[in-house]
């Protein structure tokens, strides 16, 4: 009897150290994908260029994150790249005027949205469109335009 | 003396015949082990199989039980053709049997009682305290009442067979088989088994199965006797039936005698061929 | 040539066969596990202590080492970038979707799955399956499906346990010993682990927990019964099983990216 005791102390110590160590992987090791909410909308918004940009990204607002970008397609009619993305409900006085650009977070980290308020009285709802896009800022195009700008100053 | 196959083939639930065997063929791979052996064993009798090291007497003892199926022929028990009982009443024929292994096979992770209760606990529900009441009546039955505490590993070679015959007989069987039971044993534990399986065949009325090549063990607890060899049945009958038989095979393995109809020679190539052959080489 | 095609032709058709064996052999464990879990709930915790609790030592140690090598290697790599930062992020995701998962199947297959084999092989040969049988006692039931329930549970907390350990030996060696910020090796950790990095980690843990269970039980099952049957089946089982779980990982690896 003894034996089966120590038996089911050491597994159940066991496997509450397992449980608590899966708790820790799944609480501290991961911070940018904790978004989750109950109710959403979703928005829509067309940009030129999204760089990196992939669903499940976040969506960040005064550097919070409020949602997340749920799909990435690319349009064949206006050429351009459409992102839709879910925004939890309970910031629902977001202006329809506002600005979302892509961004990174830290020098060589993810890509993510952030939105930037507007002034507007309407704020956007379930199947909004975000107008006034930024593209993301892609790494060679800044260094080609950098190159030129440095060569043509050369020559003057 | 005529092999065996003289039990008539009708069997009832209450024919003396606990056990027919008729036509049995058995092969492994391309050697034939049984061909043509035909065995009855009556209830309440002490059996024994014997035969030279080899013939595969253990093997029968797995076709009896189901534990091997024969290409052909077929085995009665109770008067059923257990080649036709499914998963439920094939474990329900077993429970009726009860085994003794030649190393005893206990489970090496449960202690001396626990292997005694194993069948209960897992075909039973009785309670925790009938349980011990009888894993201890049996253990006593065997003389190692004393010794329910210790772990398998700890046990002699008698004292584990005593106690895996307590666990082959704590469901109440109406079958005991041993297998080689004194085998390896001192001649102390060799007296203490013989008794214990003349004892539990006439105390509980069952019906009991050895197989052994130990001669003289045989003669004392045994009421009839098969000689296994060549894959049948060679001579049959009470030991002493047999030491007065005058069958060259019978008398070579009764007596051990080192050369007779068993060659005392592999087969080989002639000696002196074989001698002078390598030499002029 | 003749004799070399009938070779290669008899060798698939064994190994076909052998394969074949071994699903039906799978199914039978699955058909019978949740009764036993269910009925004999007991008889499992026993073998979770066995496979899980007496296999944390190695674990830990192992898990340890490997965390702290990964800080030292990332450190010395990404300080020529200027990026040593981001130690934080390449420990955790080396060890969360890859080296935690694998290592542990690998030592796992070691500690557990040769004790699995060696122990139900011995059961064998010292008759006691056959014992079971003639108890009327199913021994797949009462001995293998516990002892592949109590693996394929222990397997997922092990790795927790190892990663997680790992991560501490990545922080100790990281932080303490060189001159990374404690601020920049989480925060840059949170930053980009994903909740679906850690989903892959967990998916790849029980995926290796079954898989190397299943190898140990059935490399045990199968042994032949002499000494030298069951030394060689334990043998096969930590061979079989790390190249299992090596091939798995890359399969899964592929298919998720």
């Amino acid at each position: 009897m003894q034996q089966t005791r120590s038996v089911e102390i050491g597994t159940g110590l066991f496997v509450l150290l397992g449980m608590s160590a899966l708790f820790f992987l799944t609480t501290q090791t991961t911070g940018g994908d904790s978004f989750s909410a109950a109710e959403t909308y979703t928005v829509e918004a067309s940009f030129e260029n999204i760089g990196s940009l992939k669903s499940r990204a976040p969506v960040a607002m005064s550097g919070v994150t409020i949602g997340r970008v749920t799909k990435v397609s690319f349009d064949a009619e206006t050429l351009e790249a459409r992102v839709r993305f879910e925004i939890d409900s309970q910031y629902s006085q977001i202006p329809d005027d506002s600005d979302a650009s892509i961004l990174t977070s830290g020098l060589l980290g993810s890509q993510y949205i952030g939105l930037q308020a507007g002034g507007s009285d309407t704020y956007l709802e379930e199947g909004s469109e975000v107008y006034f896009t930024q593209s993301a800022i892609v790494l060679e195009n800044l260094i080609g335009k950098f190159l030129v700008n440095a060569g043509s100053g050369g020559d003057e | 003396m005529d092999a065996g196959g003289r039990g008539d083939r009708a069997l009832g639930n209450n024919s003396e015949n606990l056990i027919e065997i008729v036509d049995l063929k058995y092969s492994r791979g391309s050697r034939v082990i049984f061909e043509g052996l035909n065995l009855t064993i009556k209830r309440g009798e002490v059996s024994a199989f014997m035969g030279p090291s080899g013939t595969g007497k253990t093997t029968l003892l797995r076709l009896i039980t189901r534990q091997l199926v024969p290409q052909h022929g077929v085995i009665y028990f109770d008067g059923l053709d257990i080649a036709t009982l499914n998963q439920r009443q094939l474990y329900e024929m077993r429970q009726r049997f009860g085994m003794l292994f030649q190393n005893g096979a206990l489970l090496t992770d449960l202690s001396v009682f626990e292997n005694v209760a194993f069948p209960l606990r897992e075909h039973t529900k009785l309670t925790n305290r009938l349980i011990r009441h009888i894993v201890l009546t049996k253990l006593h039955a065997v003389g190692l009442r004393g010794a329910a505490d210790m772990m398998p590993a700890e046990l002699s070679g008698g004292m584990a067979r005593r106690v895996a015959l307590a666990r082959a007989m704590v469901m109440d069987p109406e079958v005991l088989i041993y297998d080689e039971p004194f085998v390896g044993l001192d001649p102390i534990s060799m007296g203490v088994i013989v008794r214990l399986v003349r004892r539990m065949n006439d105390v509980l009325g069952i019906t009991s199965i050895v197989v052994s090549h130990d001669v003289a063990e045989v003669s004392t607890v045994a009421d009839r006797s098969y000689l296994i060899s060549d894959g049948k049945v060679a001579a049959s009958g009470s030991p002493d039936e047999l030491s007065a038989a005058n069958s060259e095979l019978v008398r070579q393995f009764m007596h051990g005698m080192a050369d007779g109809p068993v060659a005392f020679h592999f087969e080989a190539p002639n000696y002196a061929e074989q001698l002078l052959g390598r030499d002029s080489e | 040539m003749r004799a070399l095609l009938r070779d290669i032709y008899s060798t698939s058709h064994e190994f076909v066969r052998t394969f074949g064996a071994f699903q039906l052999f799978f199914l039978r464990l699955l058909q019978h596990s949740p009764r036993m879990l269910l009925r004999r709930p007991g008889l499992v915790v026993k073998q979770i202590y066995n496979a899980g609790a007496l296999s944390l030592v190695i674990i830990m140690v192992c898990g340890f080492f490997v965390g702290g090598v990964l800080g030292l290697q990332g450190y010395a790599n990404l300080a020529r970038f200027n990026a040593e930062d981001s130690v934080g992020t390449v420990v955790a995701l080396a060890l969360i979707k890859e080296l935690g998962p694998v290592i542990t199947a690998l030592l796992f297959a070691g500690r557990a799955g040769t004790a699995l084999s060696s122990e139900i092989g011995l059961m064998k040969a010292t008759d006691q399956l056959s014992a079971m049988e003639m108890m009327a006692v199913n021994p797949v039931r009462r001995v293998l499906v516990p002892r592949f329930l109590g693996g394929v549970v222990a397997m997922p907390l092990l790795v927790a346990i190892f990663t997680c350990i790992g991560l501490f030996g990545a922080n100790v060696v990281s932080v303490n010993l060189l001159s990374v910020d404690v601020g920049a090796f989480w925060q840059q950790m949170q930053l980009s682990v994903a909740m679906d990095d850690i989903r892959e980690g967990i998916f790849k843990s029980i995926v290796f927990g079954v898989v190397a269970s299943v190898l140990a039980v059935w490399e045990g099952y199968n042994a032949i019964p002499t000494a030298e049957g069951v030394g060689r089946a334990t043998t096969r089982t930590v061979v079989i099983t790390a190249i299992s779980v090596l091939i798995l990982d890359f399969m899964i690896t592929a298919v998720m990216l």
